[in-house]
């Protein structure tokens, strides 16, 4: 019947409007006289269990439709719930269910003066035989929000509002208790290690859940703050547990429960249980075990635990670093991939056909908007708007390539540091454009589903699926570039304007539209990368000119003219800096590498694998 | 273009029109622009605005720096995209002295640490900050950094003959490195923030009528020297082995000359120049930061030049002039269309105008003198 009482929060205040206006007749038929003493509290104790001496009959049947009827944590769907429940209650609930219910009820009601000991006791008590609310309960006792009234020692669950009144709620059922002025209450006080231990209990309760993957965040939860109750509640549910993952996790929580309770014997066979496992939980209890026996102890069960223990950090320790180092390895190949991506274009405008194309990286940004662009049209398919922003960006960066290389470039053959200039007057035309039409702010692209986990090895070493996806993406196009530059006609006509651009064109190569044709190739090329690139990072304005220069670098860099430097040149700067990142930080290694490069180019001017013979000459 | 190599050093500098032009109203600007601002009274139409002065004071200096880079590339074919490195270091020398001269006025009080020292809990002045309080240490400084810097980088690139497009690319990366370096607060100049907030210059208050004068006089006097070292060397004998390494660097290279130290000579000279361009900067526009050594901005200077006309030294200072011009009035009026405009300026010029506004008038004059006689 309290629906009717206006709620704090709006969204709930609206479903329980509509609530109401659906049962609107039966409420106001019941209702009439209630209405106006909503706010007085001889109006709470109808409706709720009073103490635990004398449970009224109506009570039970209350807390029961409650308990059938309300499934879910919204206080929206409570009000609802119970709105139904109000109209078609009926008194006579078993007896069974009745004992329990009065007893979770006392046990409520001793926190009103518990001291901390034997508030967690109550915890357990709770925790060992929940009903639906106590989830919530928990939720509400973490969060300060149990109070009692100082007049009759009653708990409730409160929730402040402005000018100092609480929401009251029955800690049972979750009914509606009306409202009160905060003086008259007393919190129910927690402490930190209490915190712990109502976290740990909530687990418990979560351990019942369908979802194997949160029972296993459960029993991680609980082996954080493992006592004997949590213990005990694991194995209990030990021989219920279907899923490999998480009896993996109750095994382990199992034994660190014995290296913190058991004997010197259980001690040790729960190290020998442990070993080769490398979660950080274990890793923190052996080294605490370290640390509390001293090094040079007398005592040799002591002793002998302390060398299984050190002998197993020691192991841990040294694969730690092995796949540190993996882990860096593979953050610099990502790097690296994603660096031979921005570079590739380039590697073949520059490269192939020695056109400084300063606006390489306005064609990486609009791919990157193309795939902003293709999700904001296919809404709701994330993962399909990406694969098809690959082509699309092709076609759109390679359009403008082409039409740059025609209207432009073409005209400034020979002549590379006009060419330099003109481009780069038109990355400034690009990026204003793109501020015109995309407005200045940066946009992000959502990431799919098969992009967006990880691939976990062991507790060590994941992969983000992202950065893995990204390292596939820029071989696979580097290999069909060099498929294409390598078999297609296409390829060999490239190949053979820019060695000899006269003999070419004497064999009936139409040398002009070929220009064209690479150069759209180039850029294509670049607006795939701006599609990778938009996974990683906030596609804006500015995003091509954060590449250009690394581009230029790792094309100079690789040696001009040459796919496969490029790649080499791409993959090993980006190892090479992620390597150096730990030691120097993030800045200092990207000017490191920059001097390095222009240490390199000073005494490799033309690159790691310099392109021989009589192409090489003219440049 | 003729060259006049013999006769007094003079008329061999200023022997071409359009340097004699340049010089006469360079000087004319000199004086008339601070005397307008001193004794016109502000209702008269050729009264010049404080803001004026400060701002035509801060094209003066952008031009020095476009002189400085015509002369390696105009006369040298050497296309530098990092020259605002040696302006932006010569401008944090000056910004350095002018730190120092705060004294314990700063926010602090800290009478030796600047304020971000004392923020960053400093307690030593770093060993490159000693003696910058004195000013000719600092004003040698100003020279001496940039010239180093680019003796070394130079003497680098131009020994392994990186020449063209890669030059441009690893200078590109220098002041790109540098730009990140400055932006780190370990490196002791302020970091994002740079140096500002500052307050006398050689005893007198930065901020009044007569010093905001002075220092568009010295600008004005830096821009008038900086052109006639640069003409001095390019009608030099000197200046016709550069243009040879311009035009056949590898024949001049057989007949004998040492192209590498041709060009580490006059890259360090033109550094210098731009280091100067930057201490004359700072002073007027109160503050140096990182950005001004984006790469960004070395290009955009390169584009003063081609503008203006390459080779002729002159026709660089003018691009310089017109662009910045044109900068604060389309940024004022019109803030979106800068970016098109400045766009869309450096392909026209590229393609139509390849001897800039300079090449454009002398082709006019040659037209209208080829009407003449008919």
């Amino acid at each position: 019947m309290r629906t009717c009482t206006p709620r704090g929060t709006t969204a709930a205040a609206v479903l329980a409007l509509l609530a109401v206006l659906a049962l609107a007749p039966c409420a106001l038929a019941q209702n009439n006289g209630q209405n106006e003493g909503q706010n007085t509290d001889s109006n709470a104790s109808e409706a709720t269990p009073a103490t635990s001496e004398s449970p009224a009959p109506a009570n039970d049947a209350t807390v029961e439709s409650g308990r059938d009827a309300q499934a879910s944590d919204e206080p929206g769907d409570t009000a609802e719930a119970q709105a139904g429940a109000d109209g078609e209650s009926e008194p006579g609930a078993d007896t069974g269910e009745d004992e329990d219910s009065t007893e979770y009820a006392a046990t409520i009601a001793e926190l009103a003066d518990a001291s901390y000991p034997e508030k967690r006791d109550i915890l357990n008590r709770l925790v060992a035989n929940p009903n639906a609310h106590t989830p919530e309960l928990l939720t509400a006792f973490a969060d300060n929000r149990l109070v009692v009234r100082e007049s009759d020692q009653r708990v409730f669950v409160a929730a402040e509002e402005r000018d100092e009144t609480y929401v009251l709620r029955d800690p049972i059922t979750f009914e509606a208790a009306g409202k009160a002025a905060t003086r008259d209450f007393e919190p129910v006080r927690t402490n930190v290690g209490l915190r712990g231990s109502i976290e740990s209990g909530q687990a418990q309760l979560r351990l019942q859940a369908e979802d194997a993957e949160t029972r296993l965040a459960a029993v991680e939860t609980m082996t954080e703050k493992l006592d004997d109750a949590a213990a005990d509640a694991l194995r209990a549910h030990r021989p219920e547990e279907n899923d490999d993952a998480v009896l993996e996790a109750i095994d382990r929580a199992l034994a660190i429960n014995d290296l913190n309770t058991g004997d010197n014997a259980a001690k040790l066979a729960a190290v020998e249980r442990l070993s080769g496992d490398f979660n950080q939980m274990v890793y923190n209890r052996l080294n605490n075990i370290l640390l509390l026996i001293p090094e040079d102890t007398e005592d040799r069960d002591q002793a002998q635990l302390r060398a299984a223990v050190a002998a197993e950090v020691e192991r841990i320790d040294w694969w730690r670093g092995v796949y540190d180092q993996l882990e860096t390895l593979f953050f610099g190949l990502s790097l690296g991939s994603i660096l031979v991506l921005a570079g590739i274009g380039l590697a073949i405008t520059f490269g192939v056909m020695g056109v400084i194309n300063m606006a390489h990286g306005e064609l990486i940004m609009l791919g990157a908007y193309t795939a902003f662009v293709m999700q904001q049209l296919l809404p709701g398919h994330v993962g399909l708007a990406l694969v098809l922003a690959v082509p699309a960006a092709f076609v759109v960066s390679g359009l403008v390539g082409i039409l740059i290389e025609r209207s432009i470039v073409q005209w400034l053959y020979g002549r590379p540091l006009e060419t330099l200039l003109a481009t780069f007057g038109v990355s400034l035309f690009l990026q204003q454009l793109v501020r015109t039409v995309f407005t200045p702010l940066n946009r992000s692209v959502s990431a799919p589903e098969w992009m967006s986990g990880q691939l976990h090895f062991n507790d060590m070493f994941a992969l983000t699926e992202n950065r893995l996806v990204i390292v596939a993406f820029s071989l696979a196009v580097f290999a069909a570039l060099i498929l294409v530059m390598n078999r297609t006609s296409l390829g060999l006509k490239v190949r053979a304007v820019s060695q000899n651009r006269d003999m070419a064109r004497a064999m009936g190569i139409r040398t002009q539209r070929l220009d064209a044709l690479t150069f759209g190739l180039g850029s294509g090329v670049a607006g795939i990368a701006g599609v990778a690139l938009s996974q990683l990072t906030n596609v804006g304005p500015n995003l091509g000119q954060a590449y250009i220069i690394d581009s230029f670098m790792v094309v100079v860099f690789g040696g001009v003219g040459n796919l496969w430097g490029t790649l080499v040149g791409g993959l090993s700067l980006g190892v090479l800096t992620k390597f150096l990142e730990p030691h120097t930080g993030a800045v200092l290694a990207k000017i490191l590498m920059l001097i390095f490069l222009i240490l390199f180019i000073q005494q490799r001017p033309r690159g790691l694998f310099p392109q021989k013979g009589r192409a090489a000459e003219g440049s | 273009m003729r060259h006049s190599n013999h006769g007094p050093v003079l008329t061999r500098m200023l022997g071409d029109t359009g340097s004699l032009i340049f010089v006469v109203v360079l000087i004319a600007l000199t004086v008339a622009v601070p005397l307008c601002n001193v004794y016109l009274p502000e209702a008269s139409a050729l009264h010049v605005t404080d803001y004026t002065v400060a701002l035509i004071g801060k094209y003066l200096t952008y031009a020095l720096l476009a002189v400085a880079i015509d002369l390696i590339w105009g006369y040298c074919g050497i296309l530098s995209l990092g020259h605002t490195a040696f302006f932006g270091l010569g401008g944090y020398a000056m910004g350095m002295y002018l730190m120092r001269q705060i004294g314990d006025r700063g926010v602090y009080g800290n009478p030796v640490l600047p304020d971000f020292m004392v923020f960053l809990d400093w307690e030593h002045l770093p060993w490159y900050w000693h003696g910058m309080d004195l000013f000719p240490f600092a004003m040698a400084m100003v020279v001496l950094v940039p010239g180093l810097l680019a003796l070394v980088f130079g003497w680098l690139a131009f020994r392994s003959r990186v020449t063209g497009v890669y030059f441009a690319i690893i200078t590109q990366a220098m002041t790109y490195a540098l730009m990140l370096a400055f932006f780190r607060n370990e490196m002791g100049f302020g970091g994002n923030n740079g140096l500002t907030d500052f307050k006398d210059i050689l005893g007198y208050e930065l901020s009044a009528d007569g010093i905001r004068n002075a220092l568009f006089v010295a600008s004005g006097v830096g821009l008038l020297l900086g052109f006639l070292i640069a003409r001095f060397i390019v009608t030099s004998r000197l200046g016709r082995v550069l243009e040879a390494i311009r035009d056949a660097e590898s024949r001049t290279r057989f007949t004998g000359y040492r192209v590498a130290y041709y060009k580490l000579w006059i890259f360090t000279v033109s550094a210098m120049l731009a280091g100067v361009a930057g201490a004359l900067y700072v002073p007027q526009v109160g503050i140096i930061n990182p950005s001004e050594f984006s790469p960004i901005a070395s290009i955009e200077a390169v584009v003063w030049v081609a503008v203006g006309g390459r080779g002729t030294l002159y026709g660089a200072a003018l691009g310089a002039g017109a662009v910045n011009f044109a900068k604060t009035w389309l940024t004022g009026a019109y803030p979106e269309i800068w970016p098109y405009a400045l766009g869309i300026l450096f392909v026209a010029v590229t393609l139509f105008l390849p001897k800039g506004i300079v090449g454009l008038v002398s082709q006019l004059r040659r037209r209208m003198r080829r009407k003449e006689p008919s």
